[in-house]
């Protein structure tokens, strides 16, 4: 690791502050910028860590949506009554993010901010059409991932809190890379007010995308058979040592398909 | 350098740091103690689990300054005196461990599923729990074993708090 | 049998320290004023280097020093060595490119040791390399073995890139068994390669001692003594009495860490270089890009049979990897320690392999767990079973047709099989598997639109290396014998010194188990000294399930001794005649009468030595012995595996996995099961996960556990452990030794399951789930082709 300065600042606006520092960044769980400063693939000069922030973490309903600070550690997600019986799939999701110590650090609002193409939360955020609430405004979960660790934040803009819509259903599935266990294939579906959505991660060549054409054979019939004969491109799929995009394109059918039962 | 403060097996410690000091290097380096190891740099392996105000992290993947004022548990601090915790004795009887380089790590995962998941553990719930530490030596059959006996043990043998 | 003697399952000693975190490993050593190491390492598979430019790094805060190839070249320190001296078919000895501690000119590998930075931290080491400007003329690459010959020449001494072509058995005779065959079961297959990943990175602390100009090297070491030899004698690093080397707690090895490596024998040169101590502790990147392989074979094999079925010939041809540089024994593996065991369990009278060995621009590769006899099992395991099937023939009962039923045995390859049970162990490994259950388990994974299938890995190994004359007249540099002493104390407690190294094995359990039976002692009064060479005279370490059969065989036969001076003492003191002396649970007893003397109160006198009369006794109870061995020791076994596969996904879950084995005597059964666990879980995860990948470039795209899969608890299943007995009959306690076993069954009885549940053959290891997934869309083999 490179040396850096460390703040923990106990205020949003004082954190904000503190990244207009160049190449100040955000310390939230730190199980992605850590391992990647041991590598020496970042070198913020600047550290500004979140946890002294109050309200930063906890799980609330409010109306028709479920709140959760950008704070929250995906352990608290997954085992949160709340979560459970509000979004079951987003519940069981967080349960399936790394490894028990993992998801002891691990923050949502990190993940996100991220946006790894192998990550699970951007496919809930995708498929539940999440807003995504920051100390400037509210981006919604359409516009803010933005390819390959891309996503619409400014520099120095903070996560705050995100805010998803309740479904009526919604289930996710994840193949697991056999060495790393980040999702190979992930596919969220969620049945909405709004309509079905259909989110895969792990498999796009440039991040989470929707799946247009399952969602239309979703909409009008909410099982697994609908999707029975709907194939994915492999085209803009990504291929590695685990798995070509004709694999990967293969497993997003697989998944959807027990996704839509488990959500059934 | 970065004044931090924690408390570590039960006391009260201190030290200027660097601010990127990992807290196993505070740990390994500043306390000696060298019972929490380091197996992986990608934060996989798990050899470098502790407890941090009373959950199981990865104290490769954690500040030291992240962690001033917490209090923090490692695995020489699991045993009273000559008193072995149960988890510890469950590795011994069901020989859970053959080098020893994964033991403080699963020991400390084990001991946290424990806390988290009640002392009647299935099979197939302990080797899902497992999914952070990695043993090169026993292929976990004794491992399991182990924790299945631990966290049996456990609801008998009353712990100190954390 | 007592509760701690020979045959019990006594808990570990050891476990106390490991599981109160007390472990002490290399990398929890500290010596006072101590700098650290960073290794700059090659980015390139292939390349020149001209020219390098370390002043930067040098007035970097911290820095103590950089060293590189040309300060090693200086200090006329010599090259890392091989010591085994294979000779190609043509007679011409084995063509070894230098293997310099520090690159000199050149680089070979991705990860090769360009020059090392000594400082304060390893963070400043860390920064100061990162401006060491390096020119390299890169040059193309070649990882692929099957392509080394013809590609770019990575040694001047080894043209083509070949080291040696090297054979054994009858050519003729084998092909004549071809040639009149009823039929030939033929198959291409790579032996995928591995990374060992022993849980502890390597580590190095070189300490100097000016004052006595004395070197100490603390090493994540399997044979410390072997390390101080190469150290001393061939690298010419400081002469043996000044030099001393300690392996302490060691986590794990599995073959990786019988080598001697560039980083320890740059930590204990520069620490007298710069009178300071100066530590390195391997990342597990390091590890993935720098630690010895293992396996990495290509290879076409066939299987002859006559119309009855039995086995008449078989033939080999491999290619095998040695990576960029020839490691410590790397030259052994493919030759004495693969072909050597091409029989496998059968009678076949004629056998023939030829072995290519070749350079890549690799890391280097050599033993790896089961070293050379995994990659033998392999191949005729998955030859037998194959042969089964395409003649219809049930493949259990195929095997019993061929398997060697009289003792002793001499193959066609060297191996002369002292004693086995095979259909025993198949008997009971039948049994355990419920083998007659299988088509109704298959029947129902059908019916959930699952496949299933089942496949038998009937092993054999030559292991307790091994007899230093056998393996001298083979090419190898040193004999394979090992050392014991016992030293009895005044109070009747026992030190044991031994030359065998445990980092997992059990030792100071297992052995003190030994004494406590022989001389009728607790285990509690028996402490094990190993891997430290001020302590022990002399040793060869650990590895080829060797510390058993031969290390323990060494203690037993000084405990003989021991056991002769005392009845001499006992006989002083009892004032009878040393052949009245009988010695039974811990008691001397003069016979025929109730006169009697424990062993503790004969070890008091052993030292008051009041009432020996001078010369003809002398004080003391102290006794040393080398156990050489006779013959190498064949543990040998049938291991069923049964899998399940999910055609949608390709996801293989292993349902069960049974092993029946027999390493004759065991001495605690507890650890030999958990040494067999060990071995199956990395079996399973060659033939479903594991497998090191380089690019085209030569760049290593597994180098870590974001890309190379260790298989993890819930890989893999419970395992069903049993074993026979038949007593090894060439060491004094009837062992065979079980360390190697499970990673040498494991490899072919998981593919041939899945191979079982696919229906077709066409599947190489790893069978990863987009394998499987491709392999289970094939259409299966119908029963007429
Ligand atoms: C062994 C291991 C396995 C893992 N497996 C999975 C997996 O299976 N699936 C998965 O999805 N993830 C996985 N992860 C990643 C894990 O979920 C991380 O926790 C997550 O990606 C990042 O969250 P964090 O809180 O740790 O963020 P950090 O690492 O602290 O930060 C990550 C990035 O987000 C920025 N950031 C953090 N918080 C905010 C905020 N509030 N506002 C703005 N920017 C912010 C940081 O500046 C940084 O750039 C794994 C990690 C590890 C170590
Ligand atoms: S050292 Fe922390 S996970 Fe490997
Ligand atoms: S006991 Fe050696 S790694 Fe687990």
């Amino acid at each position: 690791m490179h040396a850096f300065e460390y703040a923990a600042p106990a205020s949003v606006a004082d954190a904000a502050a503190a990244l207009a520092n160049e190449d100040a960044k955000v310390l939230a769980g730190g199980q992605t910028l850590l391992p990647t400063m041991k590598q020496r693939l970042a070198a913020p000069s600047v550290l500004v860590d979140l946890r002294k922030i109050d309200g930063l973490s906890g799980i609330s309903r409010e109306g028709d949506a479920l709140v959760i600070g950008a704070m929250t550690r995906h352990a608290d997600v997954a085992a949160s009554k709340v979560v459970q019986d509000a979004i079951p799939g987003l519940a069981a999701l967080a349960a399936l993010i790394g490894d028990p110590a993992v998801r002891h650090r691990g923050t949502i609002g990190g993940s996100l901010a991220n946006n790894d193409p192998a990550a699970d939360y951007p496919a809930a955020a995708l498929a539940l059409g999440a807003t995504i609430v920051t100390n400037k405004r509210e981006i919604a979960a359409g516009d803010f991932f933005k390819g390959l660790f891309e996503t619409a934040l400014e520099d120095g803009e903070i996560i705050t809190k995100v805010k998803f819509p309740l479904p009526e259903k919604s289930a996710y599935e994840k193949f697991r890379n056999p060495a790393s266990r980040y999702a190979m294939v992930g596919v969220f579906v969620a049945k909405t007010k709004a309509g079905v959505r259909v989110a895969v991660t792990g498999a796009g060549s440039s991040g989470v995308f929707r799946h247009a054409a399952m969602e239309a054979a979703l909409a009008g019939n909410f099982s697994p058979a609908a999707i029975a004969g709907v194939k994915t491109d492999a085209s803009g799929l990504l291929s590695d040592l685990h798995g070509d995009a004709d694999y990967r394109a293969h497993l997003v059918g697989v998944m959807a398909r027990r996704a839509v039962e488990a959500a059934a | 350098m970065v004044q931090v403060a924690m408390t570590v097996n039960g006391k009260a410690v201190s030290a200027n740091v660097d601010s990127r000091t990992l807290l196993v290097q505070f740990l390994r380096e500043n306390l000696r103690l060298t019972g929490t190891h380091v197996g992986c740099d990608t934060s996989q392996c798990g050899a470098c689990v502790v407890h941090v105000d009373g959950k199981a992290i990865k104290s490769c993947t954690t500040l030291a300054v992240a962690c001033e004022g917490a209090s923090v548990t490692t695995i020489e601090g699991l045993a009273h005196g000559t008193k072995l915790h149960p988890m510890q004795q469950a590795f011994q009887d069901n020989h859970g461990l053959q080098c020893g380089f994964c033991t403080p790590g699963m020991i400390m995962t084990a001991v946290d599923l424990v806390n988290r998941k009640g002392n009647a553990l299935d099979e197939a719930t302990i080797r899902h729990e497992l999914e952070g530490n990695i043993c090169r030596c026993t292929g976990y059959h004794n491992i399991v074993k182990s924790i299945a006996q631990g966290a049996r043990e456990m609801a008998t043998q009353p712990q100190a708090a954390e | 049998m007592s509760a701690t003697g020979l045959g019990a399952s006594v808990k570990r000693k050891e476990d106390i320290r490991f599981i109160t975190g007390k472990g002490r490993y290399v990398d929890d050593i500290n010596r006072p004023g101590q700098a650290h190491a960073y290794f700059l390492r090659s980015p390139h598979a292939h390349a020149t280097i001209d020219k390098i430019d370390a002043s930067a790094a040098l007035a970097s805060p911290g820095v103590a020093a950089v060293f590189t190839g040309q300060d090693i070249a200086d200090d006329k320190l010599g090259g890392l060595i091989c010591g085994w001296m294979i000779h190609s078919k043509d007679g011409s000895p084995m063509k070894a490119g230098a293997h310099p501690v520090l690159a000199q000119g050149k680089v070979r590998y991705v990860g090769d040791h360009v020059a090392v930075v000594i400082a304060d931290t390893l963070s400043q080491a860390r920064d100061a390399a990162e401006k060491i400007v390096v020119d390299y003329g890169v040059l193309p690459a070649v990882a692929d073995p099957a392509k080394a010959v013809g590609g770019p020449n990575i040694h001047d001494a080894a043209p083509d890139n070949t080291v040696y072509n090297w054979h054994l058995g009858d050519k003729a005779a084998t092909d004549a068994a071809f040639a009149s065959a009823a039929h030939v079961t033929k198959l291409d297959l790579v032996n995928n390669r591995l990374i060992p990943n022993p849980m502890e990175p390597r580590a190095a602390v070189g300490d100097y001692d000016s004052g006595t100009d004395t070197i100490t090297l603390y090493t994540t070491s399997q044979n410390p003594h072997v390390a101080r030899l190469v150290l001393s004698a061939f690298i010419g690093l400081a002469p043996e009495h000044k030099f001393r080397v300690i392996a302490p707690d060691v986590g794990g090895g599995f073959g990786s860490k019988i080598f001697i490596y560039a980083e320890e024998t740059v930590c204990a040169w520069a620490a007298r270089k710069i009178d300071r101590p100066v530590k390195w502790t391997s990342d597990r990147t390091e590890a993935f890009l720098s630690d010895a392989h293992g396996r990495d074979h290509v290879t076409h094999a066939e299987v002859a049979l006559d119309a009855a079925g039995k086995v008449t010939g078989l033939r080999v041809h491999t290619i095998a990897n040695m990576g960029a540089y020839l490691s410590t024994f790397a030259s052994s593996v493919p030759t004495y320690l693969y072909a050597t065991l091409l029989s496998g369990q059968y009678n076949i009278p004629a056998i023939y392999a030829e072995v290519d060995a070749v350079y890549t621009t690799t890391a280097p590769v050599d033993a790896y767990r089961g070293a050379g006899r995994p990659e033998a099992s392999f191949v005729v395991e998955r030859l037998i079973e194959m042969a089964a099937r395409e003649t219809g023939r049930d493949p259990a009962e195929f095997r019993r047709q061929n398997f060697i039923t009289q003792f002793p045995h001499q193959t066609p390859v060297i191996m002369a099989y002292d004693i086995g049970n095979f259909a025993g162990a198949l008997d009971k490994a039948l049994e355990h598997a419920d083998y007659k259950g299988l088509p109704a388990r298959k029947a129902a994974s059908a019916a959930k639109g699952k496949l299933r299938g089942a496949g038998f890995s009937a092993f054999i190994e030559a292991c307790g290396i091994a007899p230093s004359a056998a393996v001298g007249s083979l090419g190898a540099g040193v004999g394979l014998w090992e050392s014991a002493e016992v030293r009895v104390n005044p109070i009747g407690t026992v030190e044991i010194l031994t030359g065998s190294h445990s980092h997992g094995q059990s030792h100071e359990t297992t052995f003190a188990q030994l004494v406590s039976e022989r001389l009728g002692i607790s285990i509690d009064n028996v402490s094990i000294v190993h891997g430290d060479t001020d302590k022990v005279q002399m040793g060869m370490g650990t590895y080829g399930s060797r510390s058993g059969a031969v290390g323990m065989s060494a203690i037993s036969k000084a405990l003989d001794k021991i056991e002769a001076k005392a009845k001499k003492v006992a006989g002083h003191v009892l004032e009878a005649a040393e052949s009245d002396i009988e010695f039974k649970d811990g008691k001397f007893t003069v016979k025929g009468t109730d006169k009697a003397i424990d062993f503790a109160s004969v070890a008091l006198q052993a030292y008051v030595a009041h009432k020996f009369n001078g010369q003809e006794l002398e004080p003391g109870l102290k006794e040393s012995a080398f156990w050489d061995p006779t013959n190498f020791t064949f543990p040998a076994g049938v291991h069923i595996c049964e899998v399940e596969i999910d055609p949608d996904t390709g996801i293989v879950t292993v349902e069960r996995y049974t092993a029946v084995d027999d390493f004759g005597k065991l001495i605690n059964p507890m650890v030999v099961h958990g040494q067999v666990h060990g071995g199956i879980a990395q079996g399973i995860g060659q033939a479903l996960m594991e497998g090191a990948k380089y690019d085209e470039d030569g760049q290593l795209v597994t180098a870590s556990y974001m890309d190379y899969t260790m298989p993890r608890a819930d890989s893999l299943p419970s395992f069903t452990v049993d074993t026979i007995e038949t007593a090894c009959p060439s060491n004094p306690l009837g062992i065979k030794g079980c360390g190697e076993a499970g990673a040498i069954a494991s490899p072919p009885a998981v593919i041939n399951a899945i191979t079982d549940a696919l229906g077709h053959e066409d599947i190489a290891m790893p069978a990863t789930p987009v394998a499987v997934w491709r392999a289970a869309q094939k259409r299966p083999r119908l029963a007429a082709e």
